[in-house]
């Protein structure tokens, strides 16, 4: 029998590294300024937390700098965008590969480290008897998984529901007339890269340090930063719907694996237990997911439909016509 | 908005030179060990635009491995790159370098030709997917000596073949595994197979047949995850196993995973590859590849004009194969202190007979064998030829297989991969 509790409890754990990248990725680009730099940011996180852990032993400590490190990463990102005017994507590609050297470089020898002490395992008292949902939400997660379920709603209310939350749409939307405001658009643009930077930094912590721990160069991270930058898109630049789609990412990698357990399904032979190469498949719909996301991503009607911030990817030039 | 297009190219100039900055300059050189041999750290390539191939040193025999993951994914690479750093210690007069992140496939064949270009007298490739590559580089420059880990191709000139019969290991796995869980009442074991090949079948069925030698009700379940290394899919995998009831897991993968998870859940995990892998308190042991010696061997052998490229398939007494926690100078893991002595004494006359090359891959798929659906696989008496141990049915036209690598050993629950 397939235990979709099970599954989903798995997916509710690992999807959150993709519910913080995702969420960074829509704060950066709420404000208008492209974020494909994701992957590159979770891997220096990822590294930076697990060489904390490894050196001085304090995992918390660890996730703290990692976030740091992959904030001054998105800095980097900031000043070649938004101060320099430079294409964002040609900018945030090429901080993937800072990202990737440098933590390649850092973490020279981690894989050598011994036992390291990791994010513990919690199981919140009351709520967790709750049938059903209690095993799935509340039930031997790490801290960080808890953090995810506040960090949603408090993102979408950020966002759509305070005035820092407002001027953050403005300098995304029109930047001319949020500076006629007087907002200082160059000011928040480099504040929502650099808190950007710092979930995607959270989100390469979480894997090294819970989710999937350890350091095995730019394997750590595998790709997941990638699928974030197409959960931004999915998810219509909405934490809401992130989160749904981060947990529906995380579960399903989950449900290949378990699909392969039982016999039957329903009565009917299972055809991933007699031919587990059906994995295949499914493990490549969230990327073949991202390509087609990345493809209405590129089409201009088709962006403005999906509600993306009117300016995004163009850089903001104090008192040029335009957006 | 005005495009500004010289202005974008010069940052992106300058943040790619930033990036060559930040790679190039890797770990500062490590003090060599006094040997008696001259010490070298593998020189780091630099990365700046795809891959960089390292230079000869002049007056040196020069040997260059060709990787297939990062030196330290804590796995497969990391295994023969410390085999690479221990040529350059042990064999007098060597330089080494590497290149890491090599994909399988044309840029592959590129690099091995870019270090034969360079004048590398010994090029190793490491991954499956590197053969047909080394072996055309191979005819290019017939005075160089290319060899290729797994795989199945030599010429017989300079291209020459190596793998080892992990096998025996895992047979020994198994038979820990099996012990540790009869021991604590359990009878299930699980397996994180990587691809649906002969190679996969074969491990798993020696870990199999292991594993029924010490606990005989025991049974074993697989997940396939169709890939070699992605820490996110094995310790899935692992959870998978574990939530499915298994009590021990061990894995075809790189990482630890089994170990971590085990870990969490207070299970038994069996990692892979590397020795470094069995690090926590829940792995009970670990099988894995020593390359440094069957490197230094072909090195001198190079040098010396000895080697003879053809199949070199080593078996445990080569000293390229370990069991963590068993070899020489290491102590027992924390999980196999407690076994029946009867068992743990088993696994070392076997291990012992392995190590003088007394129990071989042979030995290990000897009659009589039965698979999970009860019928005879191999009859009392007779043992598997090397063509049933690589191939799956028929086998290769000249090469047929008789038993051949196309079934599941008795106990395991899993319906065979279609081919």
């Amino acid at each position: 029998m397939i235990d979709w509790i099970v599954i989903l409890q798995a997916g509710v754990a690992s999807g959150t590294v993709l519910l913080f990248a995702a969420i960074g990725g829509i704060m950066t680009e709420r404000s208008g300024v492209m974020n494909l730099g994701i992957e590159g940011m979770m891997l220096i996180g990822a590294m930076t937390a697990y060489k904390t852990a490894v050196v001085l032993g304090q995992p918390w400590l660890g996730l703290l700098l990692a976030m740091l490190a992959a904030g001054a990463l998105s800095l980097l990102h900031a000043v070649v965008s938004i101060h320099l005017q430079a294409d964002q994507v040609v900018s945030g590609l090429a901080i993937n590969f800072v990202g990737i050297g440098l933590s390649m470089v850092l973490g020279e020898g981690l894989s050598k480290a011994g036992a390291v002490s990791l994010l513990p395992s919690i199981t919140l008292p009351l709520v967790s008897d709750i049938p059903i949902l209690g095993p799935i939400l509340f039930t031997n997660h790490n801290p960080m998984t808890y953090v995810g379920y506040v960090l949603t709603p408090a993102a979408w209310f950020y966002i759509n529901r305070t005035r820092p939350g407002l001027h953050l749409r403005a300098v995304g939307e029109h930047p001319a007339a949020a500076d006629a405001l007087g907002i200082n658009v160059y000011r928040l643009r480099y504040r929502y890269v650099f808190v950007g930077g710092l979930l995607a930094g959270l989100a390469g912590g979480t894997i090294s340090l819970a989710v999937s721990p350890g350091w095995f160069s730019e394997l750590t991270t595998s790709g997941q930063g990638w699928i974030a930058v197409g959960l931004v898109i999915f998810a219509q630049w909405n934490p809401w719907r992130a989160a749904a789609g981060a947990y529906m990412f995380g579960a399903l990698r989950r449900l290949i694996l378990d699909l392969q357990g039982p016999q039957t399904l329903l009565w009917f032979a299972n055809p991933f237990y007699y031919m587990p190469k059906l994995g295949f498949f499914l493990q490549m719909l969230p990327y073949a997911l991202v390509i087609l996301i990345l493809f209405i991503g590129s089409r201009e009607a088709l962006k403005k439909r999906m509600g993306a911030p009117a300016a995004l990817g163009v850089p903001y030039i104090r008192g040029e016509r335009g957006l | 908005m005005k495009p500004i297009p010289f202005r974008s190219v010069l940052v992106f100039g300058a943040v790619s030179l930033l990036v060559a900055a930040c790679a190039a300059p890797v770990a500062a050189p490590k003090a060599a060990e006094p040997t008696q041999a001259t010490a070298a750290e593998p020189a780091q390539p630099q990365q700046q635009a795809g891959l960089q191939i390292p230079d000869v040193q002049q007056g040196k025999f020069n040997v260059a491995a060709v990787l297939i993951g990062p030196h330290d994914d804590g796995g497969w690479s990391q295994a023969h790159y410390e085999g690479l750093v221990y040529v350059g210690q042990n064999v007098p007069n060597t330089h080494v370098a590497y290149v890491e992140n090599v994909p399988e496939g044309a840029e592959a064949e590129q690099v091995i030709r870019g270090l034969a270009r360079k004048g590398f007298d010994l090029i190793l490739t490491t991954s499956f997917g590197y053969m047909d590559a080394t072996g055309a580089v191979a005819e290019e420059f017939p005075n160089q000596t290319f060899v290729h880990v797994s795989g199945f191709k030599t010429n017989g000139k300079n291209f020459g073949n190596l793998f080892g019969a992990m096998e025996n290991m895992k047979y020994l796995a198994g038979m820990i595994a099996g012990s540790r869980a009869k021991l604590d009442g359990q009878t299930k074991l699980g397996y994180i197979a990587t691809f649906p090949i002969p190679e996969e079948l074969r491990l798993g069925n020696a870990f199999a047949l292991g594993m029924r030698k010490t606990c005989p009700d025991c049974t074993m379940d697989v997940r396939w995850i169709n890939t070699w290394h992605d820490p996110v899919i094995e310790k899935a995998a692992a959870e998978s196993l574990f939530d499915a009831g298994a009590y021990v897991v061990f894995t075809g993968a790189d990482t630890p995973a089994p170990a971590d998870v085990a870990q969490a859940k207070g299970k038994w995990g069996i990692t892979y590859d590397w020795v470094g892998s069995c690090k926590v308190e829940r792995c009970l042991t670990a099988p894995y590849w020593d390359w440094g010696k069957i490197y230094a061997k072909i090195a001198q052998g190079v040098i010396d004009k000895t080697y003879k490229p053809g199949f070199d398939y080593f078996d445990a007494d080569s000293g390229a194969l370990g069991i963590y926690g068993l070899m020489e100078g290491q102590e027992l893991t924390p999980g196999m202190k407690d076994l029946p002595a009867e068992d743990l004494q088993m696994v070392r006359d076997i291990l012992a007979k392995m190590l003088k090359g007394e129990f071989n891959r042979f030995d290990v798929f000897a009659g009589p064998i039965k698979d999970n659906a009860g019928n005879v696989v191999v009859p009392e008496g007779e043992k598997m030829s090397q063509a049933d141990l690589d191939q799956f049915p028929p086998g290769a036209e000249g090469l047929a297989c008789k038993y051949c690598m196309y079934w599941w050993a008795e106990g395991v629950t899993a319906e065979l991969p279609k081919q």
